[in-house]
């Protein structure tokens, strides 16, 4: 019986939150266009977190885009829990987080924060706390501080509370920590690991960095270039949980070199 | 708009320390100009007397400073009209200059079909126009506050244009993944966003709507500034003349003043380009 009731939570979370299905995205008209996806394919299980690698120009922004209702699509099906991307949207299944913070720099720190309370439809939608989100992220007491006061580790938190102040079911992050040095980006990955832990939330992170990937990732999803399409969808598993630690491991360092080779083979 | 005044100015300073404190460190940063400013008054002074330059030419700034009192009574009674006409084509011209520009960043089609228009009001001669306004208006208020607003107009249509798309792309993006209304990012956004680009044409504006005002009054006008420098000129007043060029340098610079405190009070934060 045990084994029944797990084979059944195992087939409810690999429901996918996101399902792709042969799409394709194309920029511009004649002459000038270019396949940014070409026949992309692919499922993100619920509550699961999928890192997202591969070579500068492949499509890894588009395809997030894409699913965000940020970009067209030229072909093909994208389903956000079951839904259209753009139906997704304005239910507000997803938040996004930005590669620059993209914090309204007239406003503080808070009102930041409370934005995605103030604008949009409403209908009966329940906010989570913007004072105690801020305080998930490590910044309580600068509620009050303009966003050139903070720093850039900073400023990305405090996108990441403006972004989860909806209670999404989905995070959508195109490099949020791109930017930072690495202590900073470190700590940030733990807390981010932490917050996905607490929320259940599902995560899709686009990143350059292969250690990050594979430290975040259940999934690593591998794009490759011209025109952007799935090389891999490879699962990262690491039995002894994730600490920043496990970065030394001979598991860790396995990891990290399989996806280095794929990532040379996409170029 | 109201979402930058929405943050009250808050300070760490004790209000009176802080006052006195700001006083001696504005004196500190303006002693310079005023030493420059003192300096050059008594070279003028001084040149004048040992030059023996007729008055008729350029008064000695005594002189002038003994107009200012003789004449008070007269100068009073035409600044204000001036600076009436001044401030409303001031309101006008940037109120039309900033809701024709929100028009034109709600409608690409607006903006091809009326910017056109806009640069050609730009490129009329504003004195030649000034002739004509009278003809229409006659003399009263009317045609001084519309060459006072048309100078203001155009600055600010543009850089309010630019202002109300400084916005960047990725703030837009954000905005609709929130599904923000176009109002919203309007309000949101986009007005916030331009306000930089707008103090800067405003602060523009401050001096040249004086300028419009006095123009106008030069075309048959029998008060304001503008009236008083003509009969001041064909009098052979110099001293009075001068005395009232020295008020309306003053009018500007009060009004200026204003726009750069309203700015100080309402722009606070630092452009992203940090970010
Ligand atoms: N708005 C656009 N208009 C035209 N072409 C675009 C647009 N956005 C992306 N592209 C093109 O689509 C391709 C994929 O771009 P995309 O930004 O998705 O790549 P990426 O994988 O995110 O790259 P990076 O790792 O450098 O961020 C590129 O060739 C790019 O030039
Ligand atoms: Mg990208």
């Amino acid at each position: 019986m045990l084994a029944a009731l797990e084979q059944n939570l195992e087939t409810s979370a690999s429901h996918p939150a996101i399902s792709v299905r042969n799409v394709s995205v194309r920029f511009g008209e004649g002459r000038g266009e270019v396949t940014a996806l070409s026949d992309v394919s692919l499922d993100i299980p619920e509550g699961g977190f999928v890192t997202m690698l591969g070579p500068s120009g492949c499509g890894k922004s588009t395809l997030l885009r894409a699913i965000a209702d940020l970009v067209p699509t030229s072909g093909g099906d994208i389903s956000v829990l079951g839904r259209s991307p753009r139906q997704a949207r304005e239910g507000r299944d997803f938040a996004f987080v930005f590669q620059d913070a993209t914090l309204l720099p007239w406003r503080s720190v808070i009102d930041n924060v409370r934005l995605p309370i103030e604008v949009g439809k409403k209908n009966g939608a329940s906010f989570d706390d913007p004072h105690k989100l801020l305080a998930m992220v490590g910044l309580a007491g600068r509620e009050d501080a303009l966003p050139h006061e903070l720093s850039g580790g900073m400023r990305q938190r405090v996108a990441i509370a403006r972004a989860l102040v909806t209670r999404p079911r989905i995070l959508l992050m195109d490099e949020p920590f791109g930017a930072l040095d690495e202590i900073t980006r470190d700590k940030l990955n733990e807390e981010l690991l932490r917050i996905w832990q607490e929320t259940g939330t599902t995560i899709v992170f686009v990143t350059h960095s292969i250690p990050e990937a594979a430290f975040l990732g259940q999934h690593v999803l591998m794009l490759k270039a011209h025109p952007g399409r799935v090389k891999d969808f490879m699962k990262v598993d690491f039995p002894s949980g994730r600490s920043l630690a496990i970065r030394d491991t001979v598991e860790f360092i396995t990891v990290t070199a399989r996806l280095r080779t794929m990532l040379e083979e996409c170029l | 708009m109201t979402d930058a005044l929405s943050n009250p100015v808050t300070s760490n300073v004790e209000p009176n320390e802080g006052f006195i404190h700001r006083f001696g460190e504005g004196l500190q940063r303006s002693l310079p100009v005023i030493l420059t400013a003192g300096g050059l008054l008594i070279v003028w002074q001084v040149g004048v007397t040992v030059f023996n330059v007729p008055t008729f030419m350029a008064p000695s700034p005594t002189a002038i400073a003994v107009a200012l009192y003789e004449n008070a009574g007269t100068l009073w009674r035409n600044v204000q009209p001036t600076m009436l006409e001044a401030a409303l084509g001031f309101v006008f011209g940037n109120l039309f200059a900033i809701l024709l520009a929100i028009w034109f960043v709600h409608s690409p089609t607006a903006e091809q079909a009326v910017y056109p228009l806009a640069v050609f009001v730009k490129a009329i001669p504003i004195i030649a126009l000034a002739p004509i306004l009278v003809l229409i208006f006659g003399n009263g208020l009317t045609p001084k506050i519309i060459i006072a607003a048309l100078i203001c107009f155009f600055p600010t249509l543009v850089n309010m244009v630019q202002g109300l798309k400084s916005a960047s792309p990725a703030m837009l993006d954000l905005m609709r993944v929130l599904s923000a209304s176009p109002n919203e990012i309007l309000w949101k956004v986009r007005i916030p966003a331009s306000l930089p680009f707008l103090f800067a044409a405003l602060r523009i504006a401050a001096t040249s709507c004086v300028m419009g005002a006095i123009v106008a009054e030069w075309i048959g006008s029998t008060y304001g500034l503008g009236a008083l420098i003509i009969d001041a000129t064909f009098n052979f007043r110099s001293a009075l003349l001068y005395a009232t060029v020295v008020i309306a340098a003053l009018l500007a610079v009060l009004l200026f003043s204003l726009v750069s405190l309203a700015e100080s009070r309402i722009v606070r934060w630092k452009p992203a380009a940090s970010e």
